[in-house]
């Protein structure tokens, strides 16, 4: 089954961060990246720009009200996620516990996903990553 | 390599920095008060938090602890003076002191220390913002000359160490700590406002602290080359984002980081393997950080949709079609020419005019991008670019000998020798179309 890995941290903390730290991070995840990808495992994943960069478009009032900043004012925002293909919550809990100990500190919310569209267009009209 | 829990302690610590150094600011009235107290909650939660994990809020328990620590060395203080018999609480000591939040002196010690709630909680959100901005803006004090500005700053506000700060500026490590020494005793000699700013005021802070930032920032990326100091670049965009966080539907502070991370975004491709600064149309566009250049891209939109134009979302845009553009041949130039002119009108100096006028002769010709730079031979006759651009116009025109003449004039101009070195190539090949456009914006 699919399980959404959606990943919860204080952006200030990952800010703080030297190239160098930042490089030694996704290195540390690129380990556990192609290890799941090699068994199968790993979806489309993303990691998003700050929340000073994102845009809300709250659908209450009509017309749809535009305004600044991420949808809610928390302590962790969210900063990306992965899809991955488990046999159960375990599996899922340890891909997650293997993504923690690469990158500590904020929380990883695993969600069982409803519907899975993959990227329709074909492979070239797609960015590189990052 | 250190160790992943031991990065994450240390970036939580300097994430949370800003925020308790203001809140300790807020109490003590101090600088150094407050940034002595932070130091000592830091020490604290590198013994306790490997052991004890990190606390829920890392800024409150910060500022709890700091304060604590920074009211026990008070008591100490307090203590070696001999007390009146019928004032035995050192509570009273402490406020007598200068301590000078009466809410705060009315607590006794043993209830801080249990309070379930901390501080950091009850106070709200405007306050925060107003706090932060009164630390940031108490290091652009106007009496303050602008290196010393940038330098309390880098110490202050993003905890730079003392090192670090005179590498970038190149001076030495003592030299430094008496600039920063000094300018903290400028600050504690001036009155610095310390009630909640009206609409006003906030408004007139929030300009001084963007144009320190944007300060911050240039004297990272004019630096001769890269290395120590484009930390200068990396802190003044940390800060903006800060900034942006706190103040999060200004348009001028979305244009100003937007401004930031463009002209950030090509550093790796500004200067060659021998250190010599490289044209904005001769760089190699793949060296150019694209997610900066994502960022700063996205926030110039969401600046033009407030539909308020100021002086760093125009130079944003500016940035942004030169970052849009692949090859600079798709460089949108009638677009840069339009808003330089809006630049003009906003903030009308000979420098902006030039860089106008680049644009001008890349739409209508050289004739017309010289008719604009003609009448600036006044105020600009000691400015390098004004001389190269003059002298590439002219060479374009085939005025060979007047543009043999300019060039000349630029390169005894020049600042750097790789500035002269490249207008002495300009002149070897007078022949060739080039244009000694300013590569900044």
């Amino acid at each position: 089954m699919l399980y959404a890995i959606l990943c919860y941290k204080d952006e200030d903390v990952v800010a703080a961060w030297s190239a160098a730290e930042d490089d030694a991070v996704m290195e540390r995840l690129g380990r556990v990246h192609a290890r799941l990808e090699r068994d199968g495992k790993l979806g489309p994943s993303l990691r998003l720009l700050p929340t000073t960069a994102a845009t809300t478009l709250r659908k209450a009032s009509e017309p749809p009200l535009v305004i600044d900043g991420p949808f809610a004012e928390t302590k962790e925002q969210l900063l990306g996620f992965y899809v991955v293909d488990v046999a159960d919550l375990d599996e899922a809990l340890g891909i997650a516990r293997d993504l923690a100990a690469a990158n500590p500190g904020g929380a990883y919310e695993l969600r069982p996903v409803l519907l899975y569209n993959p990227d329709p267009r074909p492979p070239l009209a797609r960015p590189a990553a990052g | 390599m250190t160790s992943p829990e031991a990065v994450w302690l240390a970036s939580s610590l300097a994430a949370a920095r800003p925020r308790v150094i203001s809140a300790l600011l807020r109490v003590f009235r101090d600088l150094d008060t407050a940034e002595e107290a932070f130091q000592e909650a830091s020490l604290r939660a590198l013994r306790t938090w490997p052991r004890t994990g990190p606390p829920r809020d890392v800024a409150a328990w910060l500022i709890l602890v700091g304060r604590n620590a920074a009211l026990d060395g008070r008591r100490r203080l307090a203590r070696q003076v001999p007390l009146p018999a019928d004032d035995g609480l050192p509570e009273r000591a402490v406020s007598d002191q200068g301590l000078s939040d009466p809410g705060l002196s009315n607590l006794g010690l043993s209830d801080l220390e249990d309070a379930e709630t901390p501080l950091a909680e009850a106070i709200d959100a405007q306050v925060y913002r107003d706090e932060i901005l009164r630390l940031l803006f108490i290091c652009c004090h106007p009496d303050l000359p602008v290196t010393q500005q940038i330098a309390l700053a880098l110490r202050i506000v993003a905890g730079l160490s003392v090192a670090r700060i005179a590498r970038a500026f190149l001076v030495s490590e003592a030299a430094m700590e008496q600039r920063i020494t000094r300018a903290k005793a400028r600050i504690a000699r001036s009155a610095v406002p310390y009630g909640a700013p009206g609409a006003v005021e906030r408004v007139e802070r929030l300009a001084a602290v963007s144009a320190m930032l944007y300060l911050v920032f240039n004297a990272g990326y004019s630096a001769a080359t890269g290395s120590e100091r484009s930390v200068l670049c990396d802190e003044a965009i940390r800060l903006g984002r800060l900034l942006l966080r706190l103040f999060s539907t200004d348009p001028e502070v979305m244009g100003l980081l937007a401004l930031m991370l463009l002209q950030h975004a090509r550093s790796p491709a500004r200067v060659d393997a021998d250190g010599e600064i490289v044209l904005l149309e001769d760089q190699d566009r793949g060296l150019w950080r694209r997610p900066m250049i994502a960022e700063g891209l996205a926030l110039v939109d969401k600046a033009m949709r407030h539909r308020r134009p100021g002086p760093y979302q125009v130079q944003a845009a500016i940035a942004a079609l030169h970052a849009r553009a692949r090859r600079p041949q798709e460089t949108d130039w009638a677009g840069i020419d339009a808003l330089y002119a809006a630049l003009e009108r906003m903030q009308p100096s000979p420098v902006v005019t030039l860089n106008r006028a680049v644009a001008t002769a890349k739409v209508a010709g050289p004739e017309a991008g010289l008719a604009l730079v003609e009448p600036l031979a006044g105020p600009l006759q000691s400015y390098v670019h004004f001389h190269g651009l003059r002298g590439a116009l002219l060479m374009q025109l085939g005025r060979n000998g007047e543009a043999r003449e300019a060039m000349r004039r630029a390169i005894a101009l020049a600042g750097t020798p790789a500035e002269a070195a490249h207008l002495r190539s300009q002149l070897d090949r007078l022949a060739g179309t080039g244009a000694a456009e300013s590569e900044k914006i």
